[in-house]
């Protein structure tokens, strides 16, 4: 087994038996990153000589006798969390030069357990996009079709732990930002309950939505990822005061009398006759492992993408509004005066899908719309939330696609916003609940693009879907496919 | 026919906690720009609120000392707009459902006669950073220090009826934050702000068009900015015009006010729920434990000083008008008659406090020094005369009463040998005068007082030498 595509099990028992050194392996990271880098885009930033300090640092402790599963581990950050003294770009030109005087809790905590920062990875926009089309810094490129995209928004993460860049990298998921590029790029991501993973330090896209998560190659890589990062943090006042949990413990119970409901809405017009199919195979290999498969009901499902299309831009015109030209962002060059000063910064500082948002959220917050939209749209979230609540009486876990389609071909969805936003229609309700949910591969289409299976839980039952993804995991091979990639490739 | 004028006031009270309202930054005033800040309120990327508890608490105190609703479930919302002392381009504040719900506070006016004003609402939220224009060429400064301090705003019904009645009301609130410890009310420094909403309309017509009037940092600004208020809005109805609804920003150095914006030009601020805190549910028994710190408040002071000294309604009034001040006076009367105590602490103390612009706060006076005072007229150690003359002596250098009667000899004579020696001399040498008050000259008993009060340097007590001069006269 190469490095590169080794799990963290096997990375840290090479690391414990010196086998290779913190060093060793992140030298050999940095030069796959430093090949295959130019070609995929994933990373924004890459910090090399930090990188091999913070290995050489892994090292001492570990010759000191310490250990830990993630103690000299390499891994990279989605771009949206900030990290002290390294740029944090969040994919945009308004942040081009921002770097931030502390780390988000996320990176703190993996820190103190002794990871190696590679670098940080590239994303839509202000996580706003699903194929990572968006960002400032060039698209990402699939690793297992360079043509096609990535997924989106945490499509640099995506990409990198596909293309053996980086073992682990985390993500965030507001809409589908994690499920969906695991998909389109064959890994296994899991959006953890709202409230699990502490925002502190995560830049805001709609707050109420807005959650972090590991994104790693299989299911038990994530849970050792989640079990640093899910911890109550006072600095977040969302945060869950049990939001920490050992996410290791129970991922081997046996599936047999695992209530599992199939959702009708999630197999309709619209889905990829290829994804249906190995999404059903799925589905059967969980009901060979002992599960009891039933079809159930998401009748609000259907309006779960216009809801969010209301809410998350309405959050995210208010949260955007900090980034004025005023501070620490890209400031117009000799603005007029003040209202020139806004204007020109926001506009040359944001790109189209960003200003979009901003302008929509605007809208339906505005007087005299704020009752026909956003109130709206709040109740219908309610609504939304009922249907799980009454699905999760009857059932443990909800499975379906991830995507209506395998990963689509760069620029193909760009002239039309709302195809684009259709490719989260499956992963929006999930986040509007505040659920937990992961994507784990589950198969290929012919033209060997990777398909991925939504599994979705009750609050705080991301241990239970980890468990599940693990089980599949040990008796399928989809997740140990790995793209071949060659340095060059276009 | 007359026109009513229709009042109703907003203030903004500083909460005086030690650290800002979402993050733990010191509210300090007068640091030096931006040091005061932290990630979380100079907005900066993925920086959140987490609310300070002690804000919520004193707002709790506001709303249980004016008897008003508390909710026991309320919501921060955001106010979305853009200016460069607003670091998120948003301030957290309260819209649809506030802490503190409806309440009232009752005022005593001149006359004696109390009104009740009703509180609308009050709730939190944070105060911007300051624009500074003066020290930059074609360039502003932005100080982020007092960005995120907490804000109480109070907001009163349209119950007031003229400028007196706003002025009164804004003083007892001034003073009831004070009574509460929850604001310094340093209105200079921008802790206590008001905002006087005026309209003026016929006598029991619906409420005519209000004009807001803000940066009333004084009550004297408050009662002048109403006044020409009245004048410009009743010259408009008159001369057949139409009051423009707008905020209008009163000019102290100019005495006047002046448009600031029109309805039209109003920020539509798109209020929501902010996601990032959660709905502020108050337990009951925090209430109750912020109830059980409250001290006892202005009107339950008055009433008490009233039974408790025998005072009258002003003198109460003005003794309870500030927490410092009634301890002070009761310090002063513990032990000593009330009266006397309230005449030294209204006349003479506050008169040499207002002389010399200095506050009560700062007094140099210990009330226990002016206590041994009132003490020493009791007991006749000294006159009520002397003892202005130790007050000043005590006032302006300091020293000990006791040592200052000692030292200059001031002690009252109040030895009957002693004064009737005095007054024996004095009648001896004054023979006409005698002759003429005992063929009925009575005034001249006032000119023998003097006589004998002089020889003793002030110091024979006036009561034993009137009776004494009386005998020693009438004897002949």
């Amino acid at each position: 087994m190469e490095l590169h595509e080794s799990s963290l099990r096997e990375l840290r028992q090479g690391l414990q038996e010196r086998d290779f050194s913190s060093v060793e392996l992140t030298t050999t990271l940095l030069k796959r990153i430093s090949a295959l880098n130019p070609m995929l885009n994933a990373f924004v930033t890459v910090t090399e000589g930090e990188a091999l300090a913070a290995a050489a640092t892994a090292d001492a402790r570990r010759a000191a006798g310490e250990d830990g599963p993630l103690l000299g581990i390499p891994l990279a950050h989605k771009d949206i969390f900030c990290t002290a003294g390294v740029r944090t770009t969040c994919g945009s030109k308004m942040l081009e030069r921002f770097v931030a005087p502390y780390n988000a809790t996320v990176v703190e905590r993996l820190a103190a357990e002794g990871v190696v920062m590679l670098g940080k990875l590239n994303m839509d926009e202000f996580a706003m996009g699903s194929s990572n089309e968006n960002s400032h810094f060039g698209p990402v490129r699939n690793p297992w079709h360079t043509g096609m995209v990535p997924g989106g928004s945490s499509g640099g993460s995506a990409a990198a732990v596909a293309a053996g860049l980086v073992p682990v990298a985390t993500g965030t998921d507001t809409g589908g930002s994690i499920r969906q590029p695991a998909a389109f790029c064959g890994i296994t991501g899991i959006k953890p309950t709202y409230g699990r993973v502490s925002r502190y330090g995560m830049i805001a896209f709609a707050s109420s939505l807005d959650q972090g998560g590991p994104m790693a190659r299989n299911a038990e890589d994530c849970a050792l990822l989640l079990n640093v990062m899910a911890a109550h943090d006072p600095r977040d006042s969302t945060s869950h005061p049990a939001a920490a949990s050992d996410f290791l413990r129970g991922l081997d119970r046996p599936l047999q009398g695992l209530r599992v409901g199939v959702p009708e809405e999630f197999f309709g017009a619209g889905l990829d006759p290829e994804v249906a199919a190995a999404v059903q195979a799925g589905i059967a290999e969980l009901a060979r492992q002992g599960a009891a498969v039933r079809s159930i009901r998401l009748p609000n499902n259907p309006h779960a993408v216009s809801t969010y299309y209301v809410l998350a831009p309405a959050e995210a015109s208010s949260n955007l509004a900090r980034f004025d030209g005023v501070r620490y962002t890209h400031r117009t060059a000799n603005p007029a005066d003040l209202a020139d000063l806004y204007q020109h910064s926001r506009y040359e500082g944001f790109g189209a899908e960003v200003r979009r948002r901003i302008l929509v959220g605007t809208y339906v917050l505005s007087a005299g719309y704020y009752d026909a939209y956003y109130r709206k749209a709040q109740q219908v979230r309610g609504l939304i939330r009922e249907d799980f609540r009454r699905a999760f009486a009857e059932v443990d876990v909800i499975v379906g696609p991830t995507t209506p389609t395998p990963a689509f071909p760069l620029g193909a969805k760009n002239a039309d916003p709302v195809a684009m936003y259709l490719a989260d229609i499956y992963t929006i309700a999930v986040n509007l609940a505040g659920i937990p949910a992961a994507s784990i591969p589950c198969g290929f289409t012919a033209a060997g693009l990777p398909i991925g299976m939504q599994l979705m839980g009750d609050y705080f039952a991301d241990d239970l879907l980890l468990n599940v993804a693990h089980r599949y995991q040990r008796e399928t091979q989809w997740h140990r496919t790995h793209p071949s990639l060659q340095a060059g490739e276009v | 026919m007359d026109w009513e004028v229709v009042i109703g006031l907003e203030v903004h009270a500083q909460l005086n906690t030690a650290t800002k309202i979402f993050c733990g930054c010191p509210t300090t005033f007068g640091a030096e720009p931006n040091t005061h800040t932290c990630p979380v309120c100079l907005a900066m990327p993925g920086a959140l609120p987490v609310l300070n508890a002690a804000a919520v608490d004193k707002a709790i105190a506001l709303g249980l000392a004016i008897g008003a609703e508390l909710n026991r479930r309320s919501i921060f919302a955001r106010k979305n707009y853009f200016y460069p002392d607003l670091p998120k381009g948003y301030q957290i504040s309260q819209y649809e459902l506030p802490v503190v719900g409806r309440g009232s506070l009752t005022v005593q006016l001149a006359d004696g006669v109390e009104k009740v004003v009703g509180v609308t609402r009050a709730h939190l939220e944070e105060d911007a950073g300051k624009s500074l224009h003066e020290a930059f060429i074609g360039q502003s400064g932005i100080d982020l220090n007092r960005a995120g301090t907490p804000l109480l705003e109070i907001v009163s019904e349209p119950d007031m009826r003229s400028s007196v009645e706003a002025v009164a009301y804004l003083k007892k609130l001034h003073a009831l934050v004070r009574y509460l410890d929850i604001c310094d009310g340093n209105m200079q420094e921008g802790s206590f702000r008001c905002d006087a909403n005026v309209s003026l309309r016929r006598p029991g017509a619906a409420y005519g068009t209000r004009a807001e009037i803000k940066n009333l940092n004084s009550f004297r600004f408050l009662e002048k900015a109403i006044e020409y208020e009245i004048v410009r809005q009743r010259d408009i109805l008159e001369s057949g015009g139409q009051i423009v609804q707008e905020t209008r920003l009163y000019d102290a150095n100019r005495d006047e006010t002046r448009s600031m914006r029109s309805k039209e030009e109003a920020n539509d601020y798109r209020y929501f729920p902010d996601p990032d805190l959660l709905p502020l549910v108050l337990a009951e028994s925090r209430i109750e434990r912020v109830r059980d710190t409250l001290p006892e408040l202005p009107d339950a002071k008055r009433a008490r000083f009233m039974r408790q000294y025998a005072l009258t309604a002003y003198d109460a009034g003005v003794l309870t008008a500030g927490r410092v001040l009634a301890d002070c006076y009761e310090q002063v009367a513990a032990g000593v008659d009330g009266k006397l105590a309230a005449n030294w602490v209204m006349g003479d103390l506050l008169g040499a406090l207002n002389k010399a612009g200095i506050e009560i706060e700062d007094c140099p006076v210990p009330a226990e020094k002016l206590r041994l005072l009132v003490q020493r007229i009791e007991d006749q150690t000294i006159s009520g005369k002397i003892a202005k003359e130790v007050f000043e002596e005590i006032f302006y250098r300091g020293g000990e009463v006791d040592a200052i009667i000692d030292s200059r000899g001031l002690r009252q004579i109040t030895d009957g040998a002693a004064i009737a020696a005095m007054v024996d001399t004095i009648v001896t040498a004054n023979p006409q005068q005698a002759a003429d008050f005992r063929a009925g000259k009575d005034k001249l008993l006032g000119f023998f007082v003097g006589q004998v009060m002089k020889a003793s340097q002030g110091k024979a007590n006036p009561d034993q030498v009137n009776a004494i001069l009386l005998e020693r006269l009438q004897k002949g």
